[in-house]
Order: C-alpha cells, then structure tokens, then sequence
C-alpha cells in the first residue's frame, strides 16, 4: 500500500515527528562557544534552546576584590574585538566617580583609539558574514588591515587583542612618532581595501539573496527586547550613546549615525559598513582638531607618577605606594557609565562604599542582552540562516558569558 | 538639587503611588527612587505608559548584597530614548527570601537579566515562565555573588600558600 497526499494530510501535528540538532558548544560556524539545541522540522527550525556559561569567568566577583586599575585587564576580555573601548569606558567610570577633570588631549586621543577599536570590531563581524555566506576571501583580506591597527595599539600600549590601554587618568606615555606614521599609513590604505571589500558584497546577487530577509527583527521588538548598537539601529532606531550622551568629547565631531529598515542581516551589514566610514573622518578630524597638552589628568591619588620620580621624589614614592597598594580612598556613592562598544550600549554600574575595591561592580554587557532575542528571531527560518543570523548580530562569547 | 524634569517623574509616581516611594535622591547624575517591593510591577508600567515619563526601555537590572542590612536589593534602570533621561529603581527584599514579582510581563528583554540575578543572588521572581540558572551549573547549591561566599573555595587544599595567605 503506498501512502497517499491525503494519509499526509491526516497526519496531526502533535503526532509529527521532530528531529533535534545540537549545534555547538564547539562548533566552527557558531565562532565561539554557543550551544543551541534545535527542534527541527526537516531543515526549519520549530524551537531552539540556547545554553550560554561555558566560558563564565565570575569577572563582577572578581572585580570585588581588586583595586580600581586592576579591573581594566578584566573589561579586556568581555568584548574582546574592541578591547579597547571597554577599557577606556572604565577608565570613565572610575573619573566620573572621582569627578576627575580630564584633559581636552586626553579626549581626543581616546576617541582615536575607540574608533580605531570600533573599526576592527565592525571588520570582524562583517568578514565573518561574508564567510558565512561562502565569500572567504573579504575574510582574509581584512584580517590583514586588523593586524595594522593591532600595530598600533601595539606601538600606543605595547599589547594588541587584550589592550589594558590607558589608566585611569589618561594615557601611560604620550602616542610615538611611530604610532602617528602607523595610523596615518592605516588612514592611507585602509580606505582602498574598505571600498574593495564593499564592492566585493555591497551589490552582490548572491550575498543580497542571501541575506535580504534573514534574520530580522522589528523595530517595535528589538526595543522590547533591549537591544542596542548596530542590530537596534538596524532596525531603525537611530539610538548612539555617542550622540544621546555624548562621552570624552564625542560632541565636537561631525558624523551621522546610519540606520537601517528592516533589522535582517543585510541591513547590520549595511550600517556597520557605514559606521566604520564614519569612524574614519572621526578619527581624521580628531587628529586635526588635536589641542595641545598633557597626557593625563592631574590625579596623583590615582595616576602612577612618573618612575624617575618616584627613585628620587619622597612625595611620587608615597603616591607609587598608595597606589600599588590600593590605599587610595575614593568616595561613597553610585555611578552608572555607558559607552557605544562595538555591539551596543556597554554600561558600568559601580557601587562604590568607600573602600579600596567596589562594593559592588555590573557589567550591562549588550550582547547577553539581545542574544536572549535569537530563538525568536531564528524560529521558522533554515538552519544555514540561523548561523548567518548569530554571526551578523555580533555576539561575543566573552562578553556573553562574562 | 533636582531639575524640572526629574520633579516631573517624582510627581507622577507621588500623585499614584505616594505610599510606594521610600526615597528620592539624586546619585551623581543619576536620579534614583527607592520603593516598596510589593507594587514595583505597577510602578515600572506606569512609568513606561504615563506621557510625562515614557520610560520605554529597560537598560540594565541586577541585584546588590547589603549583609550589613540583611537585605538583597534589585536595582532597575529605565531609559527614556525620547529626551536621554534615565532613571534607576531600587527595592530592598530580606536577604533570606527574597522575593520580587517578575518584570517579564513589562518588558520580554528583562528575562535572562532576571535569570542572572536569580543565579547570582537567589532572587526568586515570581511569575517568571523560565526561572533556573543561567551561567552556573545546575548542580550549584550557592548564589555565589552573595558577599557571604569568598572568592575561593576556602576548603581547597591544593592553593595554600603559608607565606602570603590566600
């Protein structure tokens, strides 16, 4: 007896049989450490079961028990393709708590690094989407102009994926010579190779069949579901820290904040594309605009003085000590400050008790916050989309797990 | 010491819920309201209706440990997009039960956020649909945010070091 269209019909749903994938912990297309069980209907997917925690490092106990300056090295590893605006967004916390006064200097370089950070995280994400859709060359070609802007922050810091750039205060040392040729040779040339990359996609019949559709979300739910950064703005809220609390200077420059219409995969594409163009006059108006002036804030409660000082100087030894020693008191009280990381709007909020280390310290961490948004997102979609969807919303596991 | 606006949002919660409010102060530039646990649910959907506040958005939310109080407090932040106000919340709840309506029903984004705090903390938040650790093993028996639970294992034997302590 063969089965006829009709018996299928009969079938009830709740009689249907799903099969169930487990994608990840380690998979090579999650780029990171996700699980996901799919409930799958031959290849749609009917339900998915995110397990996050794998690399959970108990960073806001850890943070409890150390002084200020030691917790930089811990923002490293949330986001670590932009390292640096997660250091230097603490950096923040910390002045706004003290109330330092930073200088005009200080600002601007800071906004060269956090655009410089901004660029090499856009680069990744949209590299990546690339090669999940099967173009591997944007991949490898990219990763060359992220190895030149690890060079500076190599030449800025002297470490490149997990930066501790800066201190609280300002800068260690003022940026080499050789620093200023490396970010305007980055400046010269990355411009070709951006606009290469985006010829080679931007248009592309098969990437735009690919990823016209995938993966949205509407304006309406990314708000209920707290989203920020790029993934809110591509779905058409124009939404930027930079601009609705303008931080370290950000109001002196002239950009636009690009939005998209739809929030699908094309649209993050797209917006992250053009953010990293605006980086760039941001960078080059930073680097004409520059005051003149120190490197750092007059703070010597919390700025390590200079070391020849410190061998010769009775007042910079004391202040070495207290520092080292985390002996400094800072006062009671509650800050909250956010910065627009590379996937949104990354906060601190710092409870502070007066004593040497926080009372008590939590990270808003953008991407555990919309990533609770992708069983939504991916139901009723392929399993091949589900990956380009993870992929192009930019999540971190680092800053996932904390 | 609080601006026009911010005697806006105080007032709107005074007018409906005078008898929820504990205290208004003013933390650095943040304007920070301590109420009673029992209606906070009420409260937060009244600042995200009223036309006056529109606190649409939920930025962050997570628990604090005060064992000198005994108590657990939830902290709360809203945001207004529509003018860049922002706003932080905060109940106190018994550290040894405490209990706290869930926010999911306000605003979807607030589960895994609750889930974080239940983790950490222990925070039971009644009505969540899917309430169970999230970044921790299942098989944890602590809330190790909890100031009573040091850094480290302080059983472990395998770390000791006699000449700079643990």
């Amino acid at each position: 007896m063969t089965l006829q269209d009709s018996d299928i019909d009969k079938v009830k749903p709740e009689e249907k049989q799903y099969s169930f994938l487990n994608l990840g912990p380690t998979h090579p297309a999650t780029h990171g450490i996700f699980q996901n069980v799919l409930k799958m209907d031959g290849e749609i997917i009917v339900d998915a079961q995110p397990t996050i925690g794998y690399i959970h490092r108990a960073f806001e106990k850890l943070a409890e028990r150390r002084p200020f300056y030691q917790i930089t090295p811990i923002t490293d590893r949330l986001n670590y393709c932009s390292a640096p605006i997660n250091n230097i967004g603490w950096h923040m916390t910390v002045e706004k708590l003290i109330k330092a006064e930073i200088p005009k200097r200080v600002q601007y370089l800071r906004v060269i690094v956090m655009e410089l950070a901004r660029i090499t995280d856009h680069l990744i994400c949209n590299a990546v989407i690339g090669v999940d859709t099967g173009a591997l060359t944007g991949f490898v070609y990219l990763f060359q102009q992220r190895e030149l802007v690890y060079e500076i922050y190599e030449e800025i810091c002297g470490a490149r994926l997990t930066t501790n750039i800066g201190r609280i205060g300002g800068f260690e040392r003022d940026f080499s010579p050789k620093a200023w040729d490396k970010i305007h040779q980055f400046l010269r040339e990355f411009p070709k190779v951006l606009k290469e990359f985006e010829n080679l996609l931007k248009r592309n019949r098969i990437f735009m069949d690919r990823t016209i559709g995938c993966g949205g979300i509407t304006a309406e739910r990314a708000l209920q579901y707290s989203f920020t950064g790029v993934n809110l703005r591509a779905a058409g809220v124009d939404y930027d820290v930079r601009v609705a609390q303008p931080y370290s200077s950000y109001q002196d420059f002239e950009f636009s904040i690009p939005v998209g219409i739809n929030g699908d995969v094309y649209d993050r594409f797209m917006v992250r594309q053009e953010e990293m163009w605006q980086s760039l006059s941001i960078i080059e108006q930073a680097i004409k605009n520059l005051p003149e002036g120190p490197y750092h804030a007059e703070i010597p409660d919390f700025y390590l003085p200079p070391k020849e000082e410190v061998y010769n100087n009775m007042e910079a030894l004391i202040y070495q000590f207290k520092i080292v020693m985390g002996e400094t008191d800072v006062p009671k009280g509650e800050v909250y400050h956010c910065v627009e990381g590379g996937n949104g709007e990354l906060g601190f909020y710092l409870v502070s008790d007066g004593g040497r280390t926080p009372f008590r310290l939590h990270f808003r961490r953008p991407c555990y916050i919309f990533y609770q948004a992708y069983p939504e997102i991916i139901r009723g979609s392929m399993l091949s989309d589900a990956i380009l969807t993870m992929s192009s919303m930019n999540v971190i596991a680092g800053e996932l797990d904390a | 010491m609080f601006s026009t606006e911010e005697e806006k949002i105080i007032s709107v919660l005074r007018t409906q819920y005078d008898d929820q409010v504990l205290l208004t102060e003013k933390l650095y530039d943040f304007l920070t309201i301590t109420l009673k646990a029992d209606k906070i649910i009420e409260v937060i959907t009244l600042l995200r209706d009223h036309p006056d506040t529109q606190f649409k958005f939920l930025t962050t939310l997570c628990g604090i440990h005060f064992p000198d109080l005994g108590q657990i407090a939830v902290m709360y932040q809203l945001h207004n997009m529509h003018n860049g106000m922002r706003i932080r919340l905060k109940v106190y709840l018994p550290q040894e039960m405490p209990v706290v309506p869930t926010l999911t029903t306000v605003f979807p984004g607030a589960n895994w956020m609750e889930r974080e705090t239940y983790d950490f903390y222990g925070v039971v938040f009644e009505g969540h649909p899917d309430l169970r650790r999230i970044l921790n093993v299942e098989e944890m028996i602590i809330f190790p945010l909890r100031k009573e639970y040091p850094l480290e294992d302080q059983t472990r034997e395998d770390k000791a070091d006699e000449m700079f302590g643990r």
